[in-house]
């Protein structure tokens, strides 16, 4: 259970070692998000229309462990981008993965590129 | 800087922390706190909620990062092993020491266990920590595994109750032995707790009183218990709950001051006999008592804080026990001196066996003060009663209206909230006074029911007292001549019924644009859904159309399970199925490996389905007949019925074929709240309708029709809007009532606490449904109409529209499906396997 959550540590965007495709844009929808694989991960990736911003994170919740976060409602707290996950409706920032519900649990984030319609996460392996 | 070494991590000791750090000269202190538990402190007030739905970490009191944030070095598993109050020292078991200013003790207390024969062995249990509960966990699950499901708490008190629903949550088929004649004996009288034992055995629970304990026997493990009066019982697992002892043997064995019966002797400033060292919570002994209670420990944790900080609070002399609490799903409580009886005392009491409920207070013989009471069955008047009797207040000029209600008149007897004097304690848990609310009102400090929860932590312990934060948070608003408004959430200040009327009458049909025009910021995961239910209810808009607005369920039109798969209900109107498409049922279910139950809906549920799975299922489903059950949504599910006059000798009309035809006719209909309905043939009432938001029994002459029931935790009958009506008028009536609902509701509100908020109550539904006062009837009925001609099978709209089918991909960037889901047996079918 604990190496589920060790395989997902969040990615500052001057770390990058490999920026890559995931899908085009039209394949997320607007002001929601879709689940994405890299190796063995599974990565939440939100496309945010309403702000014109693009977020990634991991897909499993930490509280239950389920691969679930993608599928989640976005929006936002006093203007912190966030996910609410679908089961138990925890919220977490998508800016720096802090759980805003004063629970202690955090997840990892990565940063997303976008360039001729085509996005990109990245990674450090 | 001043050093304060705290032992013990448990609720007090938490609470200590929180109010040090929270004094303005805090930063003179710097906290090291040692707990001998692996976890940071937790609620163990909520023990049991762990065998339900809550976690270890939901059950913590803070998060580790806050004792980071707020400077406290926090050692958990560790153990203090001496203390030297001449050196100022203790010692760790690892022999390490580390020197104090002031030492506080909180080392709680430790389960007694009695000394029974036998009572070492396996499968004897105590109930305290965590750790005890993930034991008797695995020990119930190997138990349960060999057939074995029998399990006894001793002791009939409040913990042991707990214990006991917690091994009944476990599946455990549960006993409770008591040695005195009734359950919880320091708080109840012998009617109350004769009802108490009534509701607890109704829950399946058997209580066995005034059974002395002589063995305990078996082979390897607990096998029987026996009893002085030579009875016995198979017990395959047993929880003692049988008191508390105060943890005093590290002070002990410290030379410092031990009651004569154990605990550690204290002063009203909460020092014991050592310089510098104070003990607080249930290790402490004070006025001669131990107290098991988190509120007394907390006013202790308290007077700690402010005497270590310079100030001069002091304990007061004699300590309130009222509780209230609800156990095993029965309201309890019990305040001031609830037994009390002599020449000045007059015990007023009330009883209904029917409705469960006892009430009792202890008035002076001038009816003028109230001296103590117990309620049983409901405890909804507690707050007012334990105010009126810690302020001493003057009571009503008849007492008995307490307890009875006012008669005649509609006003309440005890009068507002307001009427409470400042110093009236309003949140017992964390010692927040009437005063300091409305205070905090008056100085703009704040300005809503959350900024007093956030700044004073009221209503944060047990809850009880949120109904009177919320009024007088409300009135102390309206009497600054603010206005009171229930919004949406941070997005939009308008509530569901203003934003049901712009969005209608400005005919906005996008999340996007209500938001723009009405609101601000980008939404969040309360208004979006919220919005999503008001564009279904005045368009009938279906789920598919702006899918990242609905709720996941609706999202994916499926129901969301604890692994992260589906579950699929198809509508069976009425519950009426022919065998062909209960073979459908079956063989789809086969083919895709489903777990399949039948639902209290009369429906049948396919679990298991992966994301990508849904749109194949529903493929072949659709194809066989079957269409959308909106068991996923805030939705109309089912009408359930009973088999009625075709077939059953006493039917009275065709409850079935009415059934069907009213769950067709609102099928897709969304609404604040899932909607359910039932239908039932004769008075015999099987179809269970008076449980329903709207129930239709069949009597002589036409059918009564029944409004705002509901089942679930806080169940209601259903209550007679309109007797002996035609089919016709009945719909009639109903289209006008569920359109008035779904026009006036506040978000996921069902019909029953809907009604009970509306203003005039039933009379006044009669007269909007019925008689028309508003003159709306027709718009109502229109509105209806429309929506039903609008009806169209979300399921068959998706599996149609190749962009829509999108949704229902695992990756975007791959045809691999998750593979972080494993099923474990169970009987003949699968569950999914836990990760934590």
């Amino acid at each position: 259970m604990e190496q589920i959550l060790q395989q997902y540590q969040s990615v500052a965007s001057t770390k990058v070692m490999t920026w890559f495709h995931v899908g085009k844009i039209n394949d997320f929808p607007e002001n929601g998000g879709a689940c994405i694989k890299y190796k063995a991960k599974q990565i939440a990736v939100y496309n945010f229309t309403r702000k014109s911003k693009w977020y990634a994170c991991q897909n499993v919740c930490p509280h239950k462990m389920e691969m679930v976060l993608s599928r989640g409602m976005i929006g936002d707290l006093s203007g912190t981008p966030k996910v609410a996950c679908p089961l138990h409706k925890k919220t977490f920032s998508l800016e720096n993965g802090e759980n805003l519900n004063g629970d202690d649990y955090k997840i990892a984030t990565y940063p997303v590129k976008i360039e001729n319609e085509n996005v990109y996460i990245g990674f450090t392996d | 800087m001043k050093k304060v070494i705290v032992i013990g991590n448990g609720m007090v000791g938490y609470k200590f922390c929180e109010k040090l750090v929270n004094k303005a000269n805090s930063t003179d202190f710097s906290i090291e706190v040692f707990g001998e538990e692996p976890r940071p402190a937790y609620d163990r007030v909520h023990l049991s909620e762990y065998f339900g739905d809550k976690s270890a970490n939901e059950l913590l009191l803070a998060p580790s990062k806050w004792y980071l944030e707020n400077n406290i070095k926090l050692h958990t598993s560790s153990l203090i092993s001496s203390i030297d109050p001449s050196k100022k020292e203790i010692k760790t078991y690892k022999n390490e020491s580390f020197t104090y200013d002031y030492l506080v003790i909180v080392t709680g207390s430790s389960p007694f266990i009695p000394p029974i024969k036998g009572v070492e062995k396996k499968g004897v249990f105590v109930y305290r920590t965590l750790e005890d509960l993930d034991a008797m966990k695995s020990y119930a699950s190997k138990l349960k595994s060999e057939g074995k499901i029998e399990a006894a708490v001793l002791g009939g008190g409040l913990l042991g109750l707990e214990a006991a629903n917690a091994a009944k949550e476990l599946g455990m088929n549960t006993h409770v032995i008591e040695f005195a004649p009734r359950l919880m004996p320091r708080q109840l009288d012998l009617p109350a707790s004769n009802l108490l034992k009534q509701k607890v055995e109704a829950m399946n629970i058997q209580v066995h009183l005034e059974k002395a304990t002589s063995e305990i026997l078996g082979e390897n493990g607990i096998e029987s218990m026996a009893f002085n009066d030579n009875s016995s019982l198979k017990v395959d697992m047993l929880i003692i709950s049988a008191g508390i002892r105060p943890r005093d043997e590290l002070a002990r064995n410290s030379g410092i001051k031990i009651g004569e019966r154990g605990g550690i002797w204290v002063n009203n400033k909460m020092q014991t006999s050592e310089k510098d060292i104070y003990a607080i919570g249930e290790v402490a002994l004070y006025n001669d008592g131990i107290y098991g209670l988190v509120a007394p420990g907390y006013d202790m944790a308290n007077v700690a804080v402010e005497q270590i900080t310079g100030g001069d609070l002091t304990m007061a002399p004699s300590i309130d026990m009222s509780t209230q609490l609800k156990l095993i799903g029965t309201e309890v409580a019990s305040f001031g001196d609830p037994f009390i009886e002599n020449d000045e005392v007059a015990v007023i009491s009330f009883e209904n066996k029917h409705k469960g409920i006892y009430k009792r207070i202890n008035v002076t013989k001038d009816g003028k003060k109230l001296l103590g009471g117990i309620l049983v069955g409901d405890a909804s008047d507690y707050n007012t009663l334990f105010q009126l009797y810690i302020n001493a207040m003057k009571l009503p000029e008849n007492p008995e209206d307490l307890i009875l209600g006012a008669r005649g008149g509609e006003a309440s007897s005890v009068g507002s909230v307001m009427d409470f004097p400042d110093s009236a304690q309003i949140c017992s848990c964390e010692s927040v006074s009437k005063g300091a609310i409305c205070g905090m009102i008056q100085d703009e400090t704040c300005c809503s029911v959350s900024d007093v929860v956030k700044n004073t932590k009221a209503t944060t312990g047990c809850g009880g007292c949120k109904p009177m934060v919320v009024d007088l948070v409300n009135e102390s608003l309206k009497a600054l001549g603010k206005e009171v408004k229930e919004t949406l959430c941070e997005h939009f200040s308008y509530n569901r019924q203003e934003l049901y009327d712009l969005i209608k009458i400005n005919k906005i049909t996008t999340f996007n644009e209500a938001l723009n025009l009405f609101g601000k910021g980008n939404g969040c995961e309360t208004c979006k859904p919220a919005l999503a239910s008001l564009f279904a209810s005045i368009y009938m808009e279906t789920a598919n159309r702006q899918i990242t607005i609905q709720d996941s369920n609706d999202r994916f039109l499926a129901n969301i399970q604890r692994n992260g798969t589906y579950s699929i209900v198809p509508r069976v109107p009425g519950g009426e199925i022919t065998p062909e498409k209960l073979m459908v049922l079956g063989s789809v279910a086969k083919k895709y490996d489903l777990y399949t139950k039948i639902t209290g809906g009369q429906r049948i549920d396919l679990f298991g389905a992966e994301l990508h799975e849904l749109p194949l299922i529903w493929k072949e489903l659709i194809d066989a007949g079957f269409e959308s059950g909106h068991a996923y949504g805030k939705s109309l599910r089912t009408v359930k019925s009973c088999v009625g006059s075709t077939w059953c000798r006493y039917g009275m009309h065709e409850s079935v074929s009415f059934a069907i035809e009213i769950e067709n006719r609102y099928r897709g209909l969304r609404s604040p709240h899932k909607l359910k309905g039932g239908v039932s043939g004769c008075i015999r009432e099987c179809a269970e309708a008076r449980g329903k938001d709207f129930g239709l029994i069949a009597v002589e002459g036409g059918w009564n029709l029944y409004v705002c029931g509901n089942g679930g935790a806080t169940p209601k009958h259903a209550i007679l809007l309109a007797e002996q009506l035609d089919d016709e008028t009945c719909i009639k009536y109903l289209d006008r009532f569920l359109m008035f609902y779904i026009r006036t509701a506040a978000p996921l509100t069902r019909t029953a606490p809907w009604l009970e908020k509306l203003d005039g109550g039933i009379e006044y539904l009669k007269k909007v449904v019925i008689e028309d006062c508003l003159g709306i009837a027709e718009e109502l009925e229109k509105e209806m109409q429309g929506l039903v001609n609008q009806y169209e099978c979300e399921w068959k709209q998706a599996i149609e529209d190749p962009e829509m089918m999108k949704r229902f991909k695992h990756f975007v960037n791959s045809n691999d499906t998750d593979n972080n889901i494993e099923y474990v047996p169970l009987r003949e079918q699968k569950m999914p396997k836990a990760w934590r």
